[in-house]
């Protein structure tokens, strides 16, 4: 094989999502400007990003405080807003903006496509002399001689499903730095790796994840309200399984809407996937996307842990940002903001260890009390009870017990932590749960399967190539995780990725059909067994989202 | 030898295409966009020759408004040595007529021993620009090509035809388009993407170079396919010949 190309940068970002933009653009805005690269898996930038999104504009006020005269891509703003609770397939509760939780209201904020607005991101970034590689997937953390990160290295492209390379192989490329910035989102491959090795989430409670779905409608005229914004919780979701749910009015007579199911679920019956299908049949989506057309799917799993889960941000040599380091705000069901936030504090750590000739791989302790001196600290402490009591208290007495503490104690009302363990660990063993059967595909209205949705994230991933889903150990699918829990990756994936052939067979397999995958990382998170590791597949491979 | 590889910008072949709801054109709002992968082949085949020592300049040259500038880039970061781009605003209406006009002009200009470009592109399938950029400029023509190689004064083409493959021996310069085995083009590097940053990408217009391009077919409306019906499952062989009768196949 040929040599690795090796290309040096002051700093290597990777991910091109808010975060690592925000700490690319705050970097090239200073003067002098360190040299900086970002290095992105998706096709183009925005390829693989997915939010609902309503999005606070703060982050972005101290970003680029011109953004509006720049043409951000901030089209509607939120006109008005209703919070439900859903009763069951046909009823619904609208909960008085009186006694909504204050942190859910959001006048002043902008319906965006996260998309979009990372592809806008890009180009100012571009335009500052960022370097951004879209297409070139980050696969290896290079560490140097006293275990510090000294950058990162890109997969070869071309190589076959067999290991070996094809006649167009081309090595990846070695990008080395003096601060490595993560920034690929909610469990990153890369960031995985640096958790276990340097201990960063030692202090704090385990990372909390939910899966989000989500689906762009075409509607009638008629139906659609421009910057209309609803929220909601309740029905389709059982008992003991958290999450909630948004339908939002965009321009172009789009709307956005989705369903957010918490991954500490615990029956392993459950499919988010078809929670979502049959969630459109309520009345209160169904006046919205009758007559309307689908046209686009996507799924993406988050971090919502907050401020009990938020790890160390910094090690030796690099710092993580954005979602990647848990600053998602739960109880604004916020992410966005705080993510651009993120990635300037580590751009402005950075900064002021370069002004004093930081020569890099050093750890750059001062982000902490950075960190800890910002809004969003303080955000997140404010909320963190948000998620502790709706836990705790189910969603009904939990929503108005937030809305009490919000409104009258600043958040300060010490509840119980819903439990340190991680979320693959709460599921039941199959048996003792209650089997949930789900209404097939209609086609028309609301219902889909997984194939015709995976249609319309324009997934694609050469198909001569190693799979990129690694089993520790490949017994454990149809061994201990078929015998307790019916192998539940066939229906948490949003996907289609696994499939079990020959199911009460003498021989069943699990199917791994890889190329379906949308990158959403839920398989790395639920497995029972933890045996699943998501690892980035050829640079450009994966879901071709637009305006998602 | 100079060649000059005529590229175009077209929807992303892994982008699913959705008509507009007014049925007035092809959605293309924020979707991905890319090299169109014949006009891909073509940049890899001028490369190849090129590093072959048969070639010494590259040129891409692209027609379009300001977004054409991204598929140049990738043109010089696979290779290219510049680029021209040719500007035309967001709404021209340019059919391949047009195109091939524009590009004639530059060809009388830039002088290039062989023109090379992809046989359609995946948008339009018109399959047209290629044969007319010929005719106008009186060269010899080598259409869906899936071999070359340069001989003393000329250079020999592999052409698939419907009934298997016809090798043609052309004269130089000579217009050659490119099919789909021609080559599997290489990933872009890296270290390319940044040199390619540094290499001219030269601009020019219709008034600059002296034509006023034919204007293109109107576009009345786009419909997408009717959707396939979904299949029934039958019971036996019997019911199958049964449903054909019926359907009147058999």
């Amino acid at each position: 094989m040929s040599e690795r190309d090796l290309m040096e940068f002051d700093v290597v970002i990777v991910g091109a999502g808010p975060a690592g933009l925000a700490t690319a653009i705050r970097l090239a805005q200073a003067d002098p400007a360190p040299s900086v690269c970002v290095v992105e898996k998706g096709a183009e930038v925005g390829a693989h990003i997915l939010s609902g999104a309503v999005i606070e504009t703060r982050g972005l006020d101290e970003l680029i405080p011109d953004w509006r005269e720049r043409g951000a891509p901030l089209e509607t703003p939120v006109e008005r807003e209703e919070l439900y609770l859903l009763r069951d397939a046909q009823r619904s509760w609208r909960i008085p903006e009186a006694i909504s939780p204050p942190s859910l209201h959001n006048s002043g904020n902008y319906l965006v496509s996260l998309g979009n607005l990372c592809r806008w991101l890009a180009a100012e970034a571009e335009s500052l002399g960022v370097e951004i590689f879209p297409g070139f997937a980050a696969t290896e953390v290079l560490f140097g001689e006293h275990g510090e990160v000294i950058g990162v290295a890109t997969g070869d492209m071309g190589i076959g499903a067999d290991g070996r390379p094809k006649d167009n192989h081309a090595p990846g490329v070695e990008l080395r730095a003096r601060q490595t910035v993560f920034a690929e989102g909610c469990r990153g491959h890369l960031g995985k790796q640096l958790y276990q090795r340097f201990g960063l989430d030692a202090e704090s409670t385990p990372q909390h994840h939910a899966l989000g779905i989500k689906e762009l409608w075409e509607i009638a005229a008629d139906r659609h309200e421009l910057g209309l914004v609803q929220h909601g919780t309740g029905w389709p979701l059982p008992e003991g399984t958290h999450g909630g749910f948004f339908l939002y009015h965009l321009s172009r007579c789009q709307v956005a809407v989705g369903l957010i199911v918490d991954l500490d679920y615990p029956n392993p019956w459950l499919s988010p996937f078809d929670e979502f299908q049959r969630m459109k049949h309520h009345p209160l989506f169904a006046a919205t996307l009758e007559g309307g057309r689908r046209i686009a799917y996507g799924a993406r799993a988050l971090a919502k842990g907050g401020f009990d889960a938020l790890p160390r941000q910094h090690f030796p040599g690099g710092c993580l940002a954005g979602c990647e380091g848990g600053t998602l705000d739960n109880a604004k069901l916020k992410g966005v903001h705080t993510a651009l936030k993120s990635g300037m504090l580590v751009a402005e750590e950075i900064l002021a260890a370069f002004a004093v000739g930081d020569p890099g791989g050093r750890e750059l302790t001062g982000l902490e009390a950075r960190l800890r001196a910002s809004w969003l600290y303080e955000d997140l402490r404010v909320g963190r009870n948000f998620g502790r009591s709706l836990h705790r208290f189910g969603t009904l007495l939990g929503g108005a017990v937030n809305s009490l503490d919000q409104r009258l104690l600043g958040g300060r009302r010490p509840i119980r932590r819903p439990g340190d363990a991680p979320d693959h660990t709460w599921l039941e063993p199959a048996a003792l749960s209650e089997p949930l059967s789900y209404p097939g595909p209609d086609g028309v209205l609301s219902c889909f399967d997984r194939l015709s949705s995976v249609y319309l994230a324009n997934t694609a991933h050469e198909e001569d190539q190693p799979c990129h889903l690694h089993l520790a150990d490949p017994s454990i699918p149809t061994g201990s995780n078929l015998a307790e829990y019916a192998e539940p990756a066939q229906r948490y994936c949003p996907a289609g990725v696994y499939e079990l052939v020959g199911e009460g067979g003498d021989d069943p397999r699990l199917q791994i059909n890889a190329a379906n995958c949308v990158h959403c990382k839920t398989c790395d998170i639920k497995d029972p067994a933890a045996n699943i590791t998501w690892v980035a597949p050829e640079g450009g491979s994966g879901p071709n989202y637009p305006n998602m | 030898m100079k060649i000059l590889v005529p590229i175009k910008r077209v929807i992303d072949y892994n982008v699913r295409v959705r008509v507009k709801s007014d049925h007035s054109d092809v959605d293309l709002a924020n979707v991905k966009m890319a090299i169109n992968p014949f006009c891909e082949i073509a940049v890899e085949a001028a490369v190849r020759l090129r590093e072959d020592g048969k070639a010494d300049e590259v040129v891409a040259v692209s027609v379009g408004p300001k977004a054409v500038q991204e598929q140049l880039r990738t043109a010089l970061a696979m290779g290219a040595d510049r680029a021209i781009w040719v500007e035309t605003a967001e709404d021209a209406d340019l059919g391949p007529l047009g195109i091939a006009q524009l590009l004639a002009a530059l060809v009388r200009e830039e002088q290039p021993g062989l023109v090379l470009l992809g046989k359609q592109s995946i948008d339009g399938d018109n399959n047209q620009v290629g044969q007319m950029l010929a005719g106008l400029l009186g060269y010899p023509q080598g259409t869906f090509v899936s071999g070359l190689e340069v001989v003393d004064e000329g250079i020999e083409v592999v052409r698939e035809v419907d009934g298997g493959l016809q090798t043609l021996a052309l004269r130089l310069p000579a217009v050659i388009t490119t099919d789909l085995r021609l080559n599997t083009p290489r990933f872009i590097r890296a270290p390319d993407i940044m040199k390619s940053r540094r290499k001219p990408i030269a601009h020019t217009g219709a008034e600059q170079l002296g034509v006023s391009p034919a204007a293109g077919p109107r576009l009345l409306a786009v419909h997408p396919p009717e959707p396939r019906a979904g299949g029934i499952r039958v019971e036996s062989v019997g019911e199958l010949l049964e449903r054909l009768r019926q359907a009147q196949v058999i």
